[in-house]
């Protein structure tokens, strides 16, 4: 996990790098300062004079401006080192999930991964900063303090190596306690947000059938129990400050007995301490302590963000489905569909197969319509197509070329697919279009418009071509969404188009309109229509009837309404009392 | 602004206390003491080195001084021990009382919600409400668990140690107040830029997560149009202004503890020589102090000591300034929703069980099967009892959901006991408006609706609803096994009348093929069921609540014809005797209806049976022949 992630650091390696380095300094001037002011008030002690004590002080005005500077710098090299590790693991994923297939996605929702692309990036932007200022900071001053105090207390420092090991051993038997215990706690605070959110999303079912006590009932049950989790892993940590509070009174009341009875006995001997020394040696005490507990703190953060770094690994690690060829051929030469013995599940282990033996041969220009209930997989055939998803048997060929030896993009862009969820994307009428061809005219954009038989809505906004499409196409109807969307795929000039079920919302005459303008301006394309209304398909060159991922029938209008019962159920569940009017 | 703070501040005091009547002040006790009591020993360690000094200079052994440090030192270690014990005690209270409060607090903010009215969670978007939970009780946390304690141990040190410091010495404690001037000063200016920055970057944030919202739903666009190169261009432009703000924010931040920390050390610096200047004997310094004290080497070294503890606590209480602005703003939201006003419910006519004896219907204390109104007249104290039958009538209803944006106009209409009526119209032409209006989610502007005869304003609005059942297009599934679901309709129903229900919906054919048929544990809002079956789940659940009228809206409108059909059996069966209103998109689920009712715009401008309104060939015909496109 930490080399993946220690993988996005790139250009911030070097900051990363000047992180602990600036740090060091840090840690030496501040282990530094208290030396000298215990030379200091040693002189003063000794009733010095003016000039010493100035000398001194201009000595450690310097130290403190030194040590502020290195202060100031690691301190800004650290935001700089975990913010550009964040924006780097945001970007890593966000191009991670661009490269994904439609099986990838399917495995992740939409609100994990932002979930993941927020929350759980800062988390480890936090750890991280963490890890490059205190996790080197605290051992240096540990060892630095240490140090320091020995060489100004001698036998005195041996204190602390009593204390500090009893110290340290307190609080790792803490973080080892807590830390399980605090993991528990976070998985039933997610699980209680997210009853919240079904709370609220169903607050509509909550009034109707008066659940309010219940939902409230439930709600402390859970939150209650929650309640009972952090408690109890927040009374062990809580333990942290009297551990640190006795140590350090130990260590006062040591120095204060032990450290007089040195003073006081070798008092006049050369070298010997003094009260400067004494007072310095409990500073080091205390930041050599501090150190300890910081270190513990971040220890803390740093595992409790592990399962943050573990769910954005989950996203940088999953591979791709879909890989392009060695070799890709990069032309797709007709419009013609060859399904050869195909066979297809959704995952490896899914008993169930959603195609099961396809073999069907769409010649180049044909128009074929597909009707089928729910799970009959119509969608689910189409996207073989132009390759969303990879067949499980059999093979699946554009123009005469299986679709895995096609490069992805040429084939994508030959086979254009208006998918039944249609998105549009926030931006004018003209940047939604020109997604399908980024260097497409004016003209161009009109024309494709047209013959969606989108042109006469745009017209009538104020703003035409420029008008501002809101998130998700919210200020558009249905039925404008979904011709705008053909029209988007019109632009591209695709050797195959693709409608799953993409003209539902819109009329019936608009719909035959729509196909019309098909047959007379692309007669070449081959247009594969899926609808739900057998009058959206009656035209087709041929129909293909799917049920439970098989292909039930294939055939005109006509031959399919004299022989297929599911068809005729279709069209006359959808035509008989409207037909007789017509007729 | 401040005097709001102040007073957020107060309320939350106040509310914790509330919680804690004891354990609080126990607490606040506690951490006083503790803050006291280390404080106090300044003044011991100052004597100890006092009597180290004369010891020095007057040449003693230990065993002649030895004696009074002792003393001084068994003083110290019955402080420590106070202290330690006072400290345990306050951070395992405090630990209490926080999670007591918060999950306290999450009650309230929940429970409060409970009663809000729909038109909360219609106007509040979603990631908003849950930030209530998340966000807003993480800052509290902070703010109650440590900010507030560090700020009132720091406050108590500081003035304990002010005190002790004006004890020896005034001239070196002004010195030590100019410094912490400076400190402050520094304080608001860099924790103002990092304040700043941080809100920058929480503003970045929402940029970024809508843009990655947008593109994550489109996802699959973006793939069929190759435009991942685009939409990663995009993202990386939103992503460097996030980096951007963040780094500032943590710049900032990172800056002010080692900025305060060497302020600290200048000022030490400058104590030392003010204190040196002092000590000079030809100077003569005239010290000004509690103890009438003459300045001397041993007021000088410990008054150092007591300067960094000083500052080192100025600097604890600066480290909070983010999170008490946060908690701050946290807890003005929490009590936000906690105060939002419920929904307001003056009903007094209420359903009760019900028996007909001699031909008048009185309450019944056993199931009968049988419902009534019990209504109780003001004027003369009488009851009457009227039968529950879902009749429902609508008479001259005006309704807008914003002022001056009215949404229906002039809507009456009758529904009979049994009846089906069906509501045809576009998108926003006041459907679902309408049947918001008759369970109360929304009040009517003008007009009356009547339930039985009676004004549904004087129904409790929960016995209303209890009178109708919904199924709506968007089912909505709770964690839990299938039969839960079912029983949310009606709690007290058995697995029998479950299984019943789930009969009649036609639902117990798929339920029974699922791996742990009624026990299969549903999570995510059934993301493992199709459309199709969760629509089948959530008639069964209104069918165990067995109401006298039921709204169904667009409730098949994301199935397809065919397996309509079979979902069309359970509803056909659900319908039969009941009083039903009917949304639908597709007009083959309406035909059927006793009356169809076109809207526009929030006008009925059509109403009739199916024949009839193709005989009329106007609105409704257009849309039958699909020569007029709806939404």
């Amino acid at each position: 996990m930490v080399k993946e992630i220690a993988h996005s650091l790139r250009e911030y390696k070097r900051v990363s790098i000047a992180t602990p380095i600036l740090v060091c300094f840090e840690v030496a001037f501040e282990v530094l300062i208290p030396y000298v002011i215990a030379l200091l008030v040693n002189r003063i002690e000794k009733g010095c004079e003016l000039d010493v004590i100035l000398k001194f002080g201009a000595v450690l005005v310097a130290m403190a401006a030194a040590s502020l500077v290195f202060g100031v710098c690691s301190g800004a090299s650290c935001a700089a080192a975990s913010s550009g590790l964040a924006k780097n693991l945001r970007k890593d994923m966000f191009y991670k999930i661009q490269s994904y297939s439609f099986r990838n996605i399917d495995k992740f929702n939409v609100s994990s991964l932002i979930t993941r692309m927020t929350t759980d990036v800062t988390n480890v932007q936090m750890a991280y900063m963490l890890l490059i200022r205190l996790v080197i900071r605290s051992p240096l001053m540990l060892i630095c303090s240490f140090i320091m105090a020995f060489v100004m207390g001698g036998s005195l420092a041996w204190v602390f190596v009593a204390v500090v090991p009893l110290l340290a051993v307190g609080l790792i038997i803490i973080v080892v306690k807590t830390i399980p215990l605090f993991h528990r706690a976070f998985r039933k605070y997610d699980k209680l947000n997210s009853s919240i959110q079904e709370n609220v999303k169903a607050a509509r079912e909550v009034k109707s059938y008066v659940r309010e006590e219940y939902e409230q009932q439930k709600f402390g049950t859970a939150s209650h129990d929650l309640r009972k989790d952090f408690q109890k892993a927040e009374r062990i940590l809580a333990f942290n400050q009297p551990i640190m509070q006795f140590c350090l009174y130990v260590v006062m009341v040591v120095v204060l007995s032990f450290g007089s009875y040195l003073i006081i006995s070798n008092a006049g001997i050369d070298g010997a301490i003094g009260v400067g020394e004494l007072s310095s040696i409990l500073t080091y005490g205390f930041m050599m302590l501090n150190s300890l507990m910081m270190l513990s703190m971040a220890f803390t953060m740093i595992a409790m963000a592990g399962e943050s770094g573990r769910r954005i690994v989950e996203v940088l690690t999953e591979e791709s489905s879909l890989k392009n060829p060695e070799n890709p051929v990069t032309e797709v030469k007709d419009g013609s569909i060859d399904f050869d013995g195909v066979s297809f599940k959704y995952s490896e282990n899914a008993e169930r197969r959603a195609l099961a033996d396809i073999n069907l041969h769409i010649k180049s220009g044909e128009t074929i319509g597909i009707i089928g209930g729910t799970g009959s997989s119509k969608s689910t055939l189409v996207q073989l197509i132009s390759r969303l998803y990879d067949v499980t048997e059999g093979s699946v060929k554009v123009g005469g070329v299986d679709v895995r030896q096609y490069d992805m993009e040429v084939l994508r862009n030959s086979v254009a697919m208006v998918l039944q969820k249609n998105v549009l994307f926030s931006g004018t009428i003209k940047e939604n279009l020109r997604w399908g061809d980024a260097n497409a005219t004016d003209e161009q954009i009109a024309e494709a418009c047209r013959l969606a038989c989108a042109d006469e809505f745009i017209e009538r906004f104020p703003d035409k071509y420029d008008t501002y499409i809101e998130q998700g196409g919210a200020n558009v109807s249905g039925g404008q969404k979904q011709r705008l969307c053909i029209a988007r795929a019109l632009l591209k000039k695709p050797r195959i188009l693709i409608l799953d079920d993409s003209t539902s919302a819109v009329d019936t005459h608009t719909d035959a309109k729509i196909r019309k303008a098909f047959r007379e301006y692309i007669p070449e394309t081959t247009k594969i229509i899926i609808a739900q209304r057998t009058a959206s398909v009656e035209d087709a060159d041929r129909i293909i009837v799917m049920d439970g991922g098989k292909i039930d029938d294939i055939g005109t209008h006509a031959e399919l309404l004299k022989r297929n019962a599911i068809y005729r159920e279709v069209y006359t569940s959808q035509n008989k009392e409207g037909h007789d009017l017509e007729d | 602004m401040k005097t709001k703070k102040k007073g957020t501040l107060r309320r939350l005091f106040k509310t914790m206390l509330s919680f804690y009547p004891v354990l609080l002040p126990v607490a606040i006790a506690c951490i006083t003491l503790t803050a006291i009591v280390g404080a106090v020993p300044a003044i011991f360690m100052q004597r100890v080195i006092q009597n180290i000094e004369q010891a020095v200079t007057g040449t003693l052994t230990w065993e002649q001084a030895g004696g009074p440090i002792m003393t001084d030192v068994y003083i110290l270690i019955v402080l420590y021990i106070i202290s330690i014990l006072t400290g345990t005690a306050f951070s395992q209270l405090m630990t209490i009382i926080t999670q007591g409060t918060l999950e306290k607090l999450r009650d309230k903010m929940f429970n409060g919600m409970q009663k809000l009215p729909i038109r909360f969670f219609d106007t509040t978007g979603h990631g908003d409400i849950m930030s209530y939970y998340t966000n807003d009780i993480d800052t509290l946390r902070q703010l109650i668990s440590q900010s507030c304690p560090q700020i009132l141990i720091s406050g108590i040190t500081v003035l304990s140690v002010l005190f002790i410091m004006l004890y020896y010495c005034l001239w070196l404690t002004l010195v030590v107040l100019a410094g912490t001037g400076v400190m402050l000063i520094v304080t608001k200016k860099i924790g103002g830029g990092s304040a700043r920055y941080f809100i920058k970057q929480q503003e970045a944030i929402a940029v970024e997560e809508g843009y990655v919202e947008e593109m994550l739903v489109g996802q699959k666009v973006i793939k069929t149009f190759c435009h991942e190169e685009a939409a990663e261009r995009g993202f990386d432009e939103v992503n460097d202004k996030l980096y951007e703000a963040s780094r500032r924010a943590n710049r900032y931040a990172n800056m002010l503890a080692p900025a305060l920390f060497n302020i600290g050390n200048v000022l030490y610096v400058v104590l030392a020589v003010v204190g040196g200047v002092f000590l000079i004997p030809e100077l003569g310094v005239f010290n000004i102090s509690f103890s009438g004290m003459a300045i001397s080497i041993s007021v000088v070294v410990p008054f150092l000591n007591m300067a960094k503890q000083f500052t080192g606590n100025i600097n604890q209480v600066s480290q909070q300034v983010n999170s008490v602005v946060m908690g701050i703003a946290g807890t003005e939201r929490v009590f936000g929703l906690i105060d939002c006003p419920p929904e307001v419910d003056d009903g007094y006519v209420t359903l009760v069980r019900a028996r007909e004896e001699n031909g008048e219907i009185v309450e019944s204390q056993e199931r009968t099967g049988m419902w009534a109104w019990k209504h109780p007249h003001q004027a003369d104290g009488s009851v009457t009892y009227t039968k529950l039958q879902g009749d429902v009538r609508m008479f001259d209803v005006d309704f807008e959901y914003e002022p001056g944006k009215p949404v229906l106009h002039n809507i009456s209409l009758y529904a009979k006991p049994g009846q089906k009526v069906a509501f045809v119209g576009a998108t926003g032409a006041g459907k679902t408006t309408i049947t918001n209006l008759l369970n109360r989610f929304y009040d009517i502007a003008d007009g009356k609706i009547r339930y039985d005869g009676i004004n549904i304003n004087k129904i409790k609005k929960a016995d209303l609803r209890h009178s109708l059942g919904m199924v709506l297009q968007d089912t909505n599934l709770f964690t839990g096994t299938v039969m839960d679901n079912i029983r949310y309709g009606r709690l007290e129903a058995t697995d029998e009348e479950c299984i019943a229900a789930a009969k009649l919906a036609g639902a117990d054919d798929f339920i029974t093929r699922l791996p742990e048929g009624y026990n299969t544990f549903i999570t995510g809002n059934g993301a493992n069921l199709s459309q199709g079956q969760r629509q089948l789940l959530s008639i069964a659940r209104v069918a165990v609540a067995d109401p006298p009228v039921m709204i169904l809206d667009e409730a098949t409108s994301s199935i397809d014809t065919r397996t309509e059909a079979i979902v069309q059996r359970g509803m056909d069966a659900l319908m039969k005797g009941r009083t039903v209103f009917v949304i639908a998109h597709r007009l083959s689920t309406v035909k059927n209806s006793d009356v169809i009712i076109v809207l526009d715009h929030g006008r009925i401008i059509e109403r009739g049976t199916h024949e009839q309104l193709l005989e009329q060939k106007g609105q409704y015909y257009q849309l039958y022949t699909g020569a007029f496109e709806l939404e």
